[in-house]
This record gives structure tokens, C-alpha cells and sequence, in this order.
């Protein structure tokens, strides 16, 4: 197929996009770009832009559905696909013209600092990505060629994995306590506190630490524990769980930082393209790929719209450069009590501090809501009718609905209280309700899952309309509902 | 500083790189045994008479679905505005709602898990014959649909298009010229070039096809008076569908008409036909007078082939049984083919009249009363019903 470009033009304006790049203060590691069709980019974006990755039918679904999307014609810049790797690995496509490949290498450079800089992806190793998950697809593979196990058995195990895959402890940074730490802290807890009055009043009898109970606090990382706890488990049925759950923890700082990410990405192709010069053709047709990227959508939010909105917001509002301070107030930890950073400098500490959920909170302020219009909706029979618009009284209460959804929020928070109720194996789990209900029809479907994962009986309370209800899934029985008493 | 690298694109690389065929025709896979569990559900849901082949239906499935813990509908959602937007607008329909479901890593969309999935008509006839257990014979009979047949082939020419191009005989001929030269010049070198000339080319030659006999109408008619459960859909649409098949093909061109009836008939669309609940009394003989009058008026006997079946649970007032009868018999005097079929399930209810032995009066050798009680009955009950046709008239002499 002709192609507007030849690799040698791509590289002479990569070295330009790089040292203009460099030029505005991003921080790049080692990039790599293939050029690849649409048919080889359909299937990095189905695999999670991984270059090997492990077979399930739900990756052919995925690639089926994303053809079908892109037959249709979608927004965003065509086909943009970077790994966090290093060095970092993006694809560019073939059939895209110059000034998308221009634009799309950019908006990669944004991401590259991202995920090299960011807290978030602090304790990914980037340097192995590539080869863990090559290493992990080919331990999958030798468990669907093993004949005594077979594609069936590793495909279900798949299927009650991914089910589970994104309950999983959220805070990276908060350090897990292991088992003997969390004894500790029991009996510390069961321990009375000093009491002043001790002279004037009996002591209420110190309650004993429970320490037989299994986990002794409750546990978010589902996966784990099921493959530490349920004893009936085979080894390969394990290590597909640790697999799945690996996985899942590499994709957490990507959930949780969509909007800064995509945002400073956006941003940055954006002043990029701008101090390129470029020929009036190419600037033109850049404008037109640009808007389309940073499109609003009504019923939702387009990461690179507000994401981009927001760091120009902290531009325009951080300290001047003579030293006038703005309203945002952005400095390096270094120089904590020195000057505020004035203008494009205040964005660089954010992005290495933030994550969608704080960034948010704190930079989304009423003025920029009521300028993007951002509004809440409620469905009301088949419609969805706007019940909030960003005025004086209502702007922050669209914040806290849009903070609940954005990154992990989305994800229900439901932990593992007891391993072992009532010594009969059965397992206990809570969702911690935040006044959203789950939807009970996935719920059921998931117990299900878990239920295949635990072997035993498994219990999830929740609350449905506002009566606790315990969900329960057994062999006997299958789903069931039961309220539960106060 | 830090460098960057371009691999250049491979077409090799691209050959092989089909890394998702395996985990798509899983997917596949997966997509049809969902339909195949639900395959009653969705035949009696569908409107699948009458459509052409290449038509994509969508086909609900619960099957491929990947659940995860989520939340509800019970919560609000945020949308980015044009600037205006006011309380109490209506920004969009509730189907439009981005997904409830977890969030994608990045550059993945978090798109709806879509419910539907969409199935050529081709392959969901498949899934029905094998769920009907119709012989292979029938099968290929009943996919390979005439409508290529406009044109048939008769004799070669020199000059055409290259898809009509015959190569066996293309290259019988230049290897005949060969010999013909190796003969004629002694001492041709066997192992010169010897290229194709245009004399050698020779095309297939297409002409229109005739056929006497083209025009067809299939009158289904359907009691709309009791329930209609899906089995019943299943049924009925099903045998509906077969006969449409079979008739189309004999003719090129078929056309279908739907008569829902109770106490009253109306001509309707299909979606109404297998959509219709009345309740109320049942005067078959209404049916049969709309579908004469559908005759009388659209298609005239001396121009169409009419096949006429009429789907019922058996329920009629008695005071009509006669009038029916009558009608039936006037239906057969124009139709080459006309069948009664009485649905009912074997574990449904046993009471209630039975139109078969009051149709036992009609002496018409193009009659035939069909009775099927389960799937496994539509095939033979089809079977039978052709037995009955009427050669057309023209064709015989």
C-alpha cells in the first residue's frame, strides 16, 4: 500500500519531536516504534498491546468487537497504542498519513514521560514487562498443551480468574502487613488502653484477640488468597491465578491514571505539533485529528477532552513567571518552602505525585466545570435526563459523582472477612456499599465463578435498596438471596 | 539522552501474524453454542421469513458475556454538555449509557458488553436444520437458493470478461496449436516459450434463463387467538420458514403474505404475526376468507403459484367448522398446495378441540393435515405436506 512517508522522513521528525520535546522539560526513556497494519494493530490493542500474551477466547472477542468498531469509524487518534516497557514500545500504523504519525508519535513521547515519571508506576519493573508477559504466555501454553489438563480446564480457570481479576488491593504504596505483623497489631488492639481513672472506675474486661481467625483483617486481594487458602487447588490451577492477578496489578496505575495520562499526553502533542512549524497542509489536518481526540462525549467522559482541559487549567493558573503566585500552588518536594513553579513547570511535580482521584479533587474547580458544562444525569425510564448542572450549589456534588467513577472507583470494593465461617469452609465476603447496589444479575454470575475458584460455599453481603441482603452461591442450591437481620 | 528506534514494517512479519485467529474461532465457537442453546428463543423471536441471505440478525446471548462484580443502573452518571444544557434536558437514551463495567488499561476502551451478537441469516438456518435434525440432502437443497440461477450457461465464445474465462479449455487449445507447430516445423525446440495467443481464450457464454413458472405466494395463516409460548413461536415459525425455503427454490420470485386471525383476520407484518396475543373466540373460516381475498386481489391464480398453511392450536367454535371446511375447499381450487398444521405440544394442555378430524371431510389431493407435537415432527410434517403438491398445470402439459 503507498504510503505518504517513508521511515527515513519518520525519523528525521522524530529526532525533531524528541529534542522539542526534551526541550519543554519530559523526561523520556528509550522508544521504540513498529510500523505495523491494521490487522497486526487490532491485535496488539485485543492483547493489551503486548507483543506475546497469553490465549483466551475473550481476546478474540475483544479483537472481533474493536473490528467492528473500527469499521465503523471511531474517534481518537487512529489506532495509538503504547506499552509502559523499557524502553517504551508503541505502534504506529501503516496505513496512517504523516501528520497522524507525526501526531501519534507526540502524543507517545507524552506517555512515555508518564509512565517513567509518575508514582503510581513506581514499583512496576518496565525493564521485564515484555518478557513477563512472554514468560506468562508461555507458561499458559504449556498448560494448554499438557495432556492432562488440556485448553478446556485452562480456559475455565481463566474464565473464574478474570472474573476476579480487578479485586485487588488499590494502594500499591500502602505497604500489606504479613500475617505475623497483623497478630501483632490484633493483640496491640485487644490491649486496654491506659486509663487515667483506673482508680475510680472498674476496667471493662479487654476483649482476647481472635487469632485463629482466617484472614485476620479482611483481604481485597482475592486472587491470592484463594490460591494460598483453598488446598484442593493443583499447582498449574495456582499459577494461572498468580498469572492473572500479576496482570492485573500491571494495568492498575493505568486504570487509576487514565484522564492525567491520556490528558498530559494530550497536552503535550498538542504543544508539540505547535512549535513544529509545520507546513500549513500538515497543520491543518493535525487541527482536525487533534479535535477529534479531545471531542466531548455527552453521556460521559472523554479522558483526553477533560484531561486536557485540566493541565491547561494548571498552567493557567499556577504562579506567573515573575513570580506572582497563582492559585495553584506546585512545587518540587525538594524545594518544599521554596518559590511555587511558575506556569508550564507547576505541571511537572503533578504528574509525578497524582492520580486521576486526587488530581481531580484537586484541580477541577467549579469555574472549569461550568466552562466544559459537565453535568449528572439520572436514567428516567428509557432517557437520560440531566439532573445537575455545574452552577453555585451543585458543581461539587457532580465532582464527588464524577470521583466515585473515575479509575478504581468504578470497581465494587468487596473484601474477604472469613475464610473458614463457621469451621465448615465456607467463605465470607463484604461489599463494602457506598450507596451504589451492585447489579445482582453480574453478582450472581461472579459468585458463580469464585464459587468454581473456592470449591466450598461462598457468602457475599451487600445491600440491595437499602436492606442488607447476603448473596450465596452453593453446589446444592446455586444463587440465592437471603436478607440479612441488623 | 535518551534514543529511539523504528522497525519497519515486515510483510512476512504481517503473514504471520494472525495471533488471534485461534482466539477468535474460540470465541466463535462460544457464540454458537449460546445460540444454539437458545435457538427455539431466538428462531421464535426473529424475523427470519422472507429476509435474504447475506442479512446479518441480531441475536441476543447470554453466553460470552464476562461478568465481573459492578455496579447498577441505580447511580448517576456525568456527561460533558455543549454548554447549555439545562435540568430536566434529556441529554440521550439510556441505551447510549457508556458501560457500567470495570475500567480497560489504557488505550482500551471501556466499552458495553454487548448483549447482542450478530449472525448471518445463513448460518443461523444452519443451526436450525441441525436442531431440527433435517437430512444433509435437505439441507443443501433447502441453503442453495436459486436466485444465481437467472442466468444459465449454454455453449463458448471467443470474447467475454475475464471471470467467464474457461481455462481448461484455454489451455486445451493452446497445447493443441503446440502440437499442431511441433508437427508442421520439424526440429521446434520443445522447450521454447510457448505463450498463450488470443485465439486461444474461450469464454463461457451466459444466457438468461428462463422460467416458465416464477411467480409464488406463500399465505401463512396463523390463529392468533390462544398464547403463543415460544415453543409454539419456535414451531410454527420454523415450518413457516421451511415451507418459504422450499418454495423459493422452485420460483425467483416469492413473495409472503401473513394472516393473523381470531374471531376477526387481518393481513400483518411478521414481526406483528409471532407478536400478536388476542384473546377471544376463533373463527378459522375468517382466516381462510382474508386469504382468498388476498388471492382474489394481489395474486391471481393463472399468474401465481400459491401455497397456503394455516398454524392453529385446534381451538374453533363448532358454528364454524362448517364454514371453514367450505373455505378450506375453495382455497384448494386455487392453491397448488395448502396445509393445516396443529401445534401442540406434548406437555401442554390436552383439552380442547382438534380441527383434524372435521378437516378429514376435505377430499382435495392437494390437502394435507400436518400434527406436530415437538421439533422432531416439523421435518416429516413437511415432508408430507410436499407430498400433497399440485404440478403446476403448464408444467404438465
Amino acid at each position: 500500500m503507498a504510503t505518504d512517508w517513508t521511515i527515513g522522513e519518520l525519523e528525521r521528525w522524530d529526532e525533531r519531536i524528541r529534542s522539542v520535546a526534551e526541550g519543554f522539560g519530559l523526561e523520556l526513556r528509550d522508544q521504540e516504534f513498529e510500523i505495523c497494519d491494521r490487522e497486526q494493530m487490532l491485535g496488539y490493542m485485543a492483547y493489551t498491546g503486548m507483543p506475546s500474551h497469553y490465549p483466551h477466547w475473550s481476546y478474540g472477542k475483544r479483537f472481533e468487537k474493536l473490528r467492528t468498531l473500527h469499521h465503523h469509524g471511531v474517534t481518537g487518534i487512529p489506532y495509538e497504542m503504547v506499552i509502559n516497557s523499557d524502553p517504551a514500545l508503541a505502534y504506529l500504523m501503516r496505513d496512517n498519513t504523516l501528520c497522524q504519525q507525526i501526531l501519534t508519535i507526540a502524543h507517545v513521547y507524552g506517555h512515555n514521560d508518564f509512565f517513567g515519571r509518575n508514582h503510581y508506576f513506581g514499583h512496576l519493573r518496565p525493564e521485564l514487562t515484555v518478557a513477563n508477559f512472554k514468560l506468562r504466555a508461555e507458561r499458559v501454553r504449556r498448560y494448554v498443551e499438557d495432556p492432562s489438563i488440556g485448553p478446556r480446564k485452562v480456559e475455565a480457570v481463566l474464565d473464574h480468574a478474570h472474573a476476579l481479576s480487578l479485586n485487588l488491593r488499590r494502594h500499591p504504596a500502602i505497604r500489606k502487613l504479613d500475617r505475623e505483623e497483623q497478630e501483632e497489631r490484633a493483640l496491640a488492639r485487644a490491649r486496654p488502653a491506659r486509663d487515667p481513672h483506673r482508680a475510680i472506675r472498674t476496667r471493662e474486661e479487654p476483649e482476647a484477640a481472635d487469632l485463629s481467625r482466617v484472614p485476620l483483617e479482611p483481604e481485597e486481594d482475592l486472587l491470592p488468597f484463594i490460591r494460598d487458602h483453598n488446598p484442593y487447588l493443583a499447582e498449574w490451577e495456582k499459577d494461572l491465578l498468580t498469572i492473572v492477578h500479576e496482570q492485573a496489578r500491571y494495568f492498575l496505575p493505568q486504570i487509576e491514571t487514565k484522564i492525567m495520562n491520556e490528558g498530559w499526553a494530550t497536552y503535550w502533542h498538542h504543544r508539540i505539533l505547535n512549535a513544529l512549524e509545520l507546513p500549513q497542509e500538515l497543520y491543518m489536518e493535525f487541527l482536525v485529528h487533534h479535535n477529534q481526540v479531545v471531542a466531548r462525549q455527552r453521556t460521559g467522559i472523554n479522558p483526553y477532552h477533560l484531561g486536557f482541559h485540566l493541565w491547561h487549567e494548571i498552567r493557567r493558573q499556577a504562579a506567573d513567571e515573575e513570580g506572582r503566585p497563582g492559585r495553584i500552588d506546585s512545587r518540587r518536594l525538594a524545594r518544599a518552602g521554596g518559590e511555587p513553579l511558575p506556569g508550564e513547570d507547576a505541571l511537572f511535580p503533578i504528574r509525578e505525585a497524582d492520580r486521576d482521584v486526587s488530581f481531580l479533587r484537586r484541580f477541577l474547580g467549579e469555574e472549569l466545570m461550568r466552562e466544559l458544562d459537565l453535568f449528572e444525569y439520572e436514567e428516567k425510564d428509557d432517557d437520560l435526563v440531566a439532573t445537575r448542572i455545574a452552577d453555585d450549589e451543585e458543581w461539587v456534588r457532580i465532582r464527588e459523582t464524577l470521583l466515585r467513577q473515575v479509575g478504581m472507583g468504578a470497581v465494587p470494593v468487596i473484601r474477604i472477612h472469613d475464610a473458614d465461617l463457621g469451621r465448615t469452609g465456607v467463605l465470607l465476603l463484604r461489599h463494602e456499599h457506598d450507596g451504589r447496589d451492585l447489579e445482582l444479575d453480574a453478582a450472581r454470575h461472579t459468585l458463580e465463578h469464585l464459587h468454581a475458584l473456592w470449591g466450598r460455599p461462598v457468602l457475599l453481603d451487600t445491600v440491595v435498596d437499602g436492606t442488607p441482603m447476603r448473596l450465596s452461591y452453593d453446589d446444592e442450591d446455586g444463587f440465592d438471596t437471603e436478607k440479612l437481620e441488623d | 539522552m535518551s534514543s529511539s528506534v523504528f522497525r519497519e514494517y515486515s510483510e512476512a512479519d504481517a503473514v504471520r501474524s494472525d495471533r488471534s485467529a485461534g482466539d477468535r474461532t474460540r470465541h466463535r465457537e462460544k457464540v454458537r453454542e449460546a445460540i444454539r442453546e437458545n435457538i427455539a428463543d431466538v428462531i421464535a423471536e426473529e424475523a427470519i421469513i422472507g429476509r435474504s441471505g447475506d442479512r446479518m440478525v441480531k441475536v441476543p446471548i447470554r453466553g460470552v458475556k464476562e461478568y465481573r462484580f459492578v455496579y447498577g443502573d441505580n447511580q448517576p452518571g456525568v456527561g460533558t454538555g455543549d454548554g447549555d444544557t439545562e435540568e430536566g434536558q434529556v441529554v440521550g437514551k439510556a441505551d447510549q449509557r457508556p458501560g457500567q463495567g470495570p475500567p480497560g488499561p489504557a488505550g482500551d476502551q471501556p466499552g458495553t458488553e454487548y448483549y447482542e451478537t450478530e449472525i448471518s441469516l445463513e448460518e443461523l438456518t444452519e443451526i436450525m436444520f441441525e436442531d431440527l435434525e433435517l437430512p444433509a440432502m435437505e439441507r443443501k437443497r433447502l441453503r442453495e437458493l436459486p436466485a444465481e440461477r437467472q442466468r444459465k450457461r449454454k455453449g463458448y465464445r471467443r470474447a467475454g470478461v475475464r471471470v467467464h474465462l474457461d481455462k481448461r479449455r484455454t489451455a486445451r487449445s493452446r497445447i493443441r496449436r503446440k502440437l499442431a507447430r511441433n508437427r508442421s516445423e520439424e526440429g521446434a525446440d520443445e522447450d521454447d516459450r510457448f505463450p498463450f495467443h488470443p485465439g486461444d481464450l474461450t469464454y463461457r457464454r451466459l444466457v438468461q434463463d428462463e422460467v416458465p413458472q416464477s411467480n409464488a405466494v406463500v399465505i401463512c395463516i396463523m390463529d392468533t387467538s390462544g398464547s403463543m409460548d415460544t415453543l409454539k413461536k419456535y414451531l410454527a415459525r420454523s415450518f413457516f420458514f421451511l415451507l418459504h425455503r422450499f418454495v423459493m427454490t422452485r420460483y425467483r420470485n416469492v413473495e409472503v403474505a401473513f394472516v393473523a386471525h381470531h374471531a376477526r383476520a387481518r393481513e400483518v407484518t411478521e414481526e406483528e404475526f409471532f407478536h400478536r396475543g388476542e384473546s377471544g373466540g376463533t373463527l378459522i373460516s375468517s382466516g381462510y376468507r382474508k386469504a382468498l381475498e388476498i388471492v382474489g386481489e394481489r395474486y391471481p391464480p393463472e399468474l401465481w403459484n400459491v401455497y397456503a398453511f394455516h398454524c392453529s392450536d385446534g381451538d374453533n367454535w363448532t358454528t364454524d367448522n362448517e364454514a371453514a371446511v367450505e373455505a378450506a375447499r375453495e382455497i384448494c381450487q386455487v392453491a397448488n398446495l395448502f396445509g393445516y398444521g396443529e401445534i401442540k405440544p406434548l406437555n401442554s394442555r390436552r383439552y380442547g378441540s382438534s380441527m383434524l378430524d372435521v378437516f378429514e371431510a376435505i377430499e382435495a389431493p392437494n390437502f394435507q393435515t400436518v400434527k406436530i407435537e415437538q421439533k422432531d415432527d416439523v421435518w416429516p410434517g413437511l415432508g408430507e405436506l410436499l407430498s400433497r403438491e399440485r404440478v403446476p398445470a403448464e408444467d404438465e402439459g
